[in-house]
């Protein structure tokens, strides 16, 4: 019998191959024998070397990687409609990979004896999972391994190395911006603008005769060798370089180098004779390498969903990890990657807006707090973010709330949707104690200046590292001042904020040896966090605001900063600046190692130079605390 | 012991139907404790109204849940005949009085119940009103309430929040906003099987969320 259940899952099944090529009636019966599977992140599908399951799988949603144990590389990532977990369809032999959840992830498992006989009945599915299966990847189209079992021949050790990139089939863009021949280059320039594309394909008959660019615009009609009113057939490139659609990233780029030419037009059949099907871009090569941050920059400004955003912010995770293995300085490591993150935020937002049946009824600010506001967020972690809108007459205040709110409701979702988990505290926009206005924000801030109980030093070392993400910065100024107009007046905040800076036990113990934590999840695990970098920045922060230091978010650009204006001290400053940095690489590259934030670690899983290294910062931590301990008189007010 | 008592002091089993002395025997043995091993059935009941004197059950959508795996084929979904008919709730279940979907009697749709749930532990939504339901059914033909455990995901999704001051909790926490912070697709709301659906994935997810693993003890979701 079919059921509400069962016709969801084939819903979303038809849309992917194999099971596009099945009937739709097919399909439902299938789906009637298909299981759920919920996987929490990082838990196993199956291992490497176990015995084949009943069932392969469909990535519902989530992601699943693919490694071999021998190499700690990915084979593959397989996203939404991908499928895994051939190999006991086709062999009876125990499974050359394992599959681990990369996020958690819903997982369809299709029984094996269920489906056999679709793969008889259909021509399309038995070959997509024959290639599948031969080239070991979800995707078939890396022909040059064809035939070639994964482990059974040398040649894929070079090719695992190199990331197996450029061997892969390239994805195209499927959205063609087209016009005829006969369109005037006026229309075509201004198309190409609206669609923020940089080439045109030009059509006769509904087949591709020629490419313009933004190069043909500049070279042809800036220069007056063609009038504005000229047609798109007297300037465009032509004849047409066309290729087939099933193409490795390494075939495309020799045949643009080849053609000294930046853009390829894909068709059906690889010829002009049959329509164009998508247009391939030097620019989507170099996103398909994601090596490089300017192409990933111009790509999350033309992202126009927030799954795409998704994919690029994991190909951001692969710059990072490149820059870290090469030792490049965290201070330019992080910059580039806060960047990016920050550039991710704002299409977010902007695409959110965009949406909108009404514009936002007056200015607002969307600000990032915390570790973001610090850009101090390498790794995919929680989002923590306010929104100030600026003030309306009473009797309409509650309408723009609600407006606000419905927008940050989606900007929240949109964050979650590219990888942002939501604030298990609600520190986010869409909470309605954090979408005030900009008069609210006034109040609130000098509440917490005035009376400061540990809430409020809580909530100020959250909220006061915010830096603007999106939206009015006059607003954010304002705002700025007038927390410093506020603590300039009631000093003793200094000394509430320095003793919430104090909380946090120090990193060692008696005997020299680390502190771990005593029960809960991560019993026995060292919260770098909590233990060596909470204080750094918590001290940071409050010796900056009493510096009457603004604009300065960065904890280790604060220590810097103070190192400056207090020579006496500058090589303590200097010191912690180098452990903040040294203390986030360390996080960083743990979050890497495990996929996760990197705040918890085993101790036992590190290197003995490594421990070194982390201990010697808990000495400049110690002498740190000292210092805001004497400076702000917190001995007395603890005792 | 508290098994004992309950036992001693239950009233003496009357004549009951077959169905229900089957379903009952399942729990004199006791139940799995390795979290992989039990059995979740997770259900939801479309009733006429929320007022369990008058109102009815109209539907029940139920999906079983073993070692986080949902089993589609074995789902279970059964519209019942009533008499009672509130015309003001049809705009929101749905289920129109002449639709074509085969319907039984209550007391047939009780059977199937408790045979499909077994000694498993439930798992609904607001659980207290789908139990108060069935057991104000079970009471009508003359049996005893449900014996199964029960779990409810609005104080279970709670339990996932953090306690802090910043963050006030909320007493009751709809289906709606659990789909929302689960970015489960509520296509099929308001259907008893597509509401037991969105509920196993929030529940799955919760128990992701409260670090539910190997070696966890069960008891420890009853606190």
């Amino acid at each position: 019998m079919k059921n509400t259940i069962s016709t969801r899952v084939a819903d979303f099944l038809k849309k992917y191959p194999p099971f596009s090529e099945m009937d739709l009636q097919d399909l439902e019966k299938l789906s009637q024998k298909v299981s759920i599977l919920y996987k929490t992140k990082e838990s196993t599908v199956f291992e490497e070397d176990a015995p084949p399951h009943k069932q392969f799988y469909v990535v519902h949603k989530g992601a699943v990687v693919l490694r071999k144990k021998s190499q700690r590389d990915v084979i593959d990532l397989c996203d939404e409609g991908d499928i895994f977990g051939l190999r006991p369809l086709m062999a009876n032999e125990n499974y050359m990979l394992g599959a681990q959840a990369y996020e958690e992830s819903i997982l369809y498992a299709i029984p094996i004896a269920e489906f056999r006989p679709y793969t008889q009945k259909y021509d399309g599915v038995a070959s997509f999972l024959m290639e599948s299966f031969a080239s070991n990847t979800r995707n078939p189209y890396s022909t040059d391994y064809k035939g070639i079992l994964l482990g059974e021949s040398p040649a894929l050790k070079p090719q695992i190395d190199k990331g197996l990139l450029d061997l892969q089939h390239v994805h195209y863009s499927k959205k063609l911006v087209t016009s005829p021949e006969t369109t005037s280059i006026k229309s075509i320039a201004v198309a190409m603008t609206q669609k923020k594309v940089g080439a045109m394909l030009i059509l006769k008959d509904g087949l591709p005769v020629g490419i313009i660019t933004d190069r043909d615009i500049r070279n042809k009609i800036a220069t007056g060798a063609y009038p504005i009113t000229a047609k798109a057939k007297d300037i465009m490139s032509a004849p047409i370089i066309t290729y087939p659609k099933r193409m490795t990233i390494a075939q495309a780029q020799m045949a643009m180098m080849k053609n000294g030419i930046s853009h390829l037009c894909l068709t059906e059949d690889g010829t002009a004779n049959t329509p164009a099907v998508g247009m391939l871009s030097k620019h989507d090569i170099m996103l398909e390498i994601g090596n490089n941050p300017a192409v990933l920059m111009k790509a999350i400004k033309r992202a126009e969903n927030f799954k795409t955003i998704k994919t690029i912010r994991r190909n951001v995770t692969g710059l990072l990890k490149g820059y870290l293995d090469q030792n490049i300085p965290l201070t330019l490591t992080s910059k580039i990657i806060s960047e990016l993150n920050d550039a991710c935020i704002k299409q977010v937002i902007a695409i959110t807006l965009k949406e909108q049946k009404d514009p936002p009824p007056v200015e607002f600010a969307w600000l990032a707090l915390g570790s973001q506001g610090r850009s101090e967020q390498l790794l995919h972690t929680d989002q923590d973010n306010a929104l100030i809108f600026e003030d309306v007459p009473q009797g309409e205040l509650s309408r723009t709330r609600t407006y606000f709110l419905k927008l940050s409701k989606t900007i929240n979702k949109g964050l979650n949707t590219i990888g942002y988990e939501y604030c298990p505290a609600e520190m986010m926009a869409s909470n309605p104690e954090w979408c005030l206005s900009f008069s609210e924000w006034k109040d609130r801030v000098s509440y917490w200046i005035t009376n400061p109980g540990p809430e409020e030093v809580l909530l100020t070392s959250i909220f006061f590292d915010y830096s603007l993400s999106f939206g009015e910065g006059r607003l954010v100024d304002e705002l700025t001042a007038h927390i410093f107009g506020n603590t300039e007046k009631y000093p003793i905040f200094f000394t509430h904020l320095a003793s919430g800076a104090l909380q946090n036990p120090s990193p060692t113990g008696f005997f020299r040896s680390f502190l771990v934590e005593e029960d809960g999840a991560h019993k026995d695990f060292f919260d770098l966090k909590r233990r060596a970098l909470m204080p750094m920045v918590d001290a940071a922060r409050v010796l900056a605001l009493s510096h009457n230091i603004k604009s300065i978010n960065n904890t280790a650009e604060r220590f810097e900063r103070l190192a400056e204006l207090e020579p006496n001290n500058e090589e303590q400053f200097l010191a912690c600046s180098y452990a903040t940095k040294a203390l986030l690489k360390f996080r960083t590259k743990q979050g890497l190692l495990h996929n996760d934030s990197g705040r918890f670690i085993a101790l036992d899983t590190l290197r003995k130079e490594e421990k070194m290294k982390l201990k010697r910062t808990f000495k400049t931590i110690k002498e740190l605390q000292e210092l805001i301990k004497l400076r702000f008189k917190v001995t007395s007010m603890l005792g | 012991m508290i098994r004992f008592f309950r036992n001693f002091f239950a009233p003496k089993k009357r004549n009951y139907p077959d169905f229900w002395m089957d379903y009952a025997e399942q729990f004199e043995n006791g139940q799995p404790t390795t979290l992989a091993d039990i059995r979740f059935v997770v259900f939801d009941t479309e009733t006429t109204g929320l007022d369990l004197e008058k109102d009815r059950i109209l539907s029940i959508g139920a999906l079983s849940l073993q070692n986080d795996s949902i089993d589609i084929d074995s789902s279970f979904e059964i519209f019942l005949d009533q008499e009672f008919y509130h015309a003001g709730n049809i705009a929101i279940h749905g289920i129109l009085r002449d639709e074509i979907q085969p319907r039984i009697s209550e007391i047939e749709a009780l059977r199937l119940l408790l045979d499909y749930i077994g000694n498993c532990i439930l798992v609904a939504h607001h659980a207290s009103f789908d139990r108060a339901m069935i057991d104000r059914a079970l009471k009508r033909h003359g049996m005893p309430r449900l014996q199964n455990r029960f779990l409810d995901t609005s104080a279970l999704y709670k339990r996932t929040l953090i306690s802090s001051a910043l963050l006030q909790k909320k007493d009751q926490y709809s289906l709606d906003e659990l789909a929302e912070k689960f970015d489960i697709p509520v296509k099929d709301r308001h259907t008893a099987l597509g509401d037991a659906y969105i509920t196993a994935i929030a529940f799955l997810k919760i128990m992701g969320r409260l670090k539910v693993k190997d070696g966890f003890l069960v008891k420890r979701l009853f606190k």
